[in-house]
């Protein structure tokens, strides 16, 4: 097996018995990179020299000690650029480490490499980047989802081992659907936004990539816990998220959203998570049916929501502080709006004005404080369910990778693809996506993504429900053909 | 619901500019957004409290302490425009 396919377990292994240092993953990686990412796209910028010094110095014997992590261009890592995919920070140089970047290199990892977004995480197919075109390696000519399309195009390109995200309503599971990797979501509040450039902040969540669901426990491992410099962030004892890996699956309960399977799913994407899920029966899982009634409404909610906090996180943005000032303003106002107005693209603009209205004079009640109510409703939806189950099991999205260009102009059907992804953010709860198969499309093929959902701060359980289906089902070994 | 957004009004609200193209793109794209999110209307609320945040944290205070943070360098250092530890923008007042 080539190097850059190993797993972070299995790299870690070698690691450790000496076979293999972190400097030889390195150069392993940067073989892969100037291979493949001329056609995949992932990455923005390395930090190759940083990289090799902190190789050269790493202690194995650390939970992640010399892992490389690549990370998505919305998380700050001092020293490196953090562009949020975005012309109005063009030329903005981080200055501190976001605080899961700090914990990272706690655990001995190697933050490298900047990956591809879409701008500000707005976006389900990262086509809205400002700085370039990221492909799906399954099929060069789709999209690898978003809004981390390339944090998950890198790991499912075997150019990274692993690598960072952010989930505002399906921004990392989604694109690990689509890529064929798995994608973790954690529990509000589970892992630190601090360094995280803000879009909704009552719903953005850091989470990994993977290419196992073991390595996505054991990055979660390094990344949860209370930070003081975010107020949100949990004040709860942290699991060896590893913990419960490996345990069978009896006595588990597992709920089928009768929401979540309805028509207008591609019958592919139906048939691989049906499947699973008797797989899941096979392997000693009850099946039962629940319903979250209000799920209908979710994207309503959050487009809503969403909009509306980032129109006030965005306002940030205006030429005084950093990034981008727009040439020669004649006054204040002017710099503003020039700046910004030249800064932003179109699906962020669309979004802070969408935002800017929901909460304006006259419109807030109707728009914004009801969708907080109904918020409360899809919350509500989720705490009934998980009375009666474990976790719920359903479609990370209704359909595969589509083809690049074929939305962009209908910011409604974009939106439309996050149907089974919203909720949770809004509720709060983890979530994972791992692969359950491929659909074959016009010669293509293409990976499935089967969704988890979990009670807030059970991860432990989720990644152990999800590890063995995946143990029992070949999906994670496939690789693409690049 | 009113669905009587201005885009060129809002946009002003926002510090943004939009070209005549923009304006009119915007203007259908988010009056479709809006026609679809007056499904909520559909939802019965009487008696429910709005969810602001999944957590329900309240108060999270610390100690008004200095700490180590950034060096006015370090502050300014991506700043378009600068001088004296000052961050510099075109003339407010006349």
């Amino acid at each position: 097996m080539d190097l850059h396919s190993l797993s972070l377990s299995a790299l870690q292994a070698q690691f450790r018995s000496g076979t293999l240092t972190p400097l030889d993953a390195l150069d392993a990686l940067e073989k892969r990179i100037s291979a493949v990412d001329g056609r995949v796209g992932g990455y923005l910028s390395l930090n190759r020299d940083r990289a090799r010094a902190e190789a050269a110095a790493a202690d194995v014997s650390l939970p992640l000690g010399g892992i490389p992590i690549a990370i998505k261009d919305v998380i700050n890592v001092q020293g490196d650029p953090c562009t949020a995919a975005s012309r109005i920070l063009q030329g903005y140089t981080a200055t501190y480490d976001a605080t899961v970047v700090r914990k990272l290199r706690a655990a001995g990892a190697i933050p490298f490499g900047r990956v591809n977004m879409d701008e500000f995480a707005m976006g389900s197919s990262t086509e809205n980047s400002a700085l370039q075109r990221t492909a799906n390696p399954w099929d060069l000519n789709r999209i690898p989802g978003g809004s981390s399309g390339g944090s998950a195009a890198v790991v499912a390109a075997d150019e990274a081992f692993a690598s960072l995200g952010s989930d505002t309503g399906g921004s990392i599971r989604q694109p690990a659907a689509l890529c064929g990797c798995v994608g973790l979501k954690p529990t509000y509040g589970r892992v630190s936004r601090f360094g995280l450039i803000a879009f909704a902040s009552s719903l953005d969540q850091i989470g990994p990539f993977t290419k196992t669901v073991e390595d996505s426990a054991r990055v979660l491992n390094a990344l949860a816990g209370k930070d003081p410099q975010d107020s949100t962030s949990l004040d709860l004892p942290v699991d060896d998220y590893t913990r419960l890996l490996g345990r069978d699956l009896k006595g588990v309960k597992l709920g089928m959203p009768k929401e979540y399977f309805i028509d207008g799913i591609d019958p592919q994407v139906d048939a691989a998570v049906r499947a699973a899920i008797r797989q899941y029966e096979a392997l000693g899982a009850e099946i039962v049916e629940v319903s979250l009634p209000h799920t209908e409404y979710a994207v309503a909610v959050y487009y809503i929501i969403a909009t509306a906090e980032a129109s006030a996180n965005l306002a940030r943005y205006d030429g005084v502080r950093f990034g981008k000032r727009a040439d020669d303003p004649r006054n204040l106002l002017e710099m503003y709006v020039r700046t910004r107005s030249e800064g932003f693209g179109e699906e962020v603009k669309r979004r802070i004005i969408l935002g800017t209205y929901v909460l304006s004079s006259g419109y807030y009640d109707a728009y914004y404080l009801r969708a907080q109510k109904v918020r409360t409703l899809i919350r509500q939806d989720f705490t009934k369910a998980f009375e009666k189950v474990d976790a719920l099991i359903c479609p990370t999205s209704p359909e595969v990778a589509f083809k690049i260009g074929d939305r962009s102009g209908d910011p409604l059907k974009m939106y439309l693809a996050d149907i089974f992804t919203i909720a949770a953010n809004l509720a709060g709860n983890c979530g994972i996506s791992l692969p359950c198969g491929f659909a074959n499309v016009e010669g293509s093929r293409l990976p499935v993504g089967l969704q988890l959902l979990g009670k807030p701060m059970e991860e432990a359980k989720l990644l152990s429900i999800a590890h063995a289906y995946e143990q029992s089902t070949p999906w994670h070994k496939e690789r693409p053909a690049l | 619901m009113s669905a009587e957004l201005n885009v060129r009004h809002t946009a002003q609200l926002a510090r943004l500019e939009l070209t005549d193209a923009e304006a009119a793109k915007f203007q259908s794209q988010l009056n479709q957004v809006l026609g679809y999110v007056r499904k909520l209307e559909e939802v019965d609320v009487s008696g429910v409290e709005p969810t602001a945040h999944s957590n329900q944290v309240h108060n999270v205070f610390r100690e008004d302490a200095s700490r180590e943070w950034f060096t006015p360098e370090v502050a300014l250092s991506n700043a378009p425009r600068q001088a004296n530890q000052l961050f510099i923008v075109p003339k407010v007042l006349e």
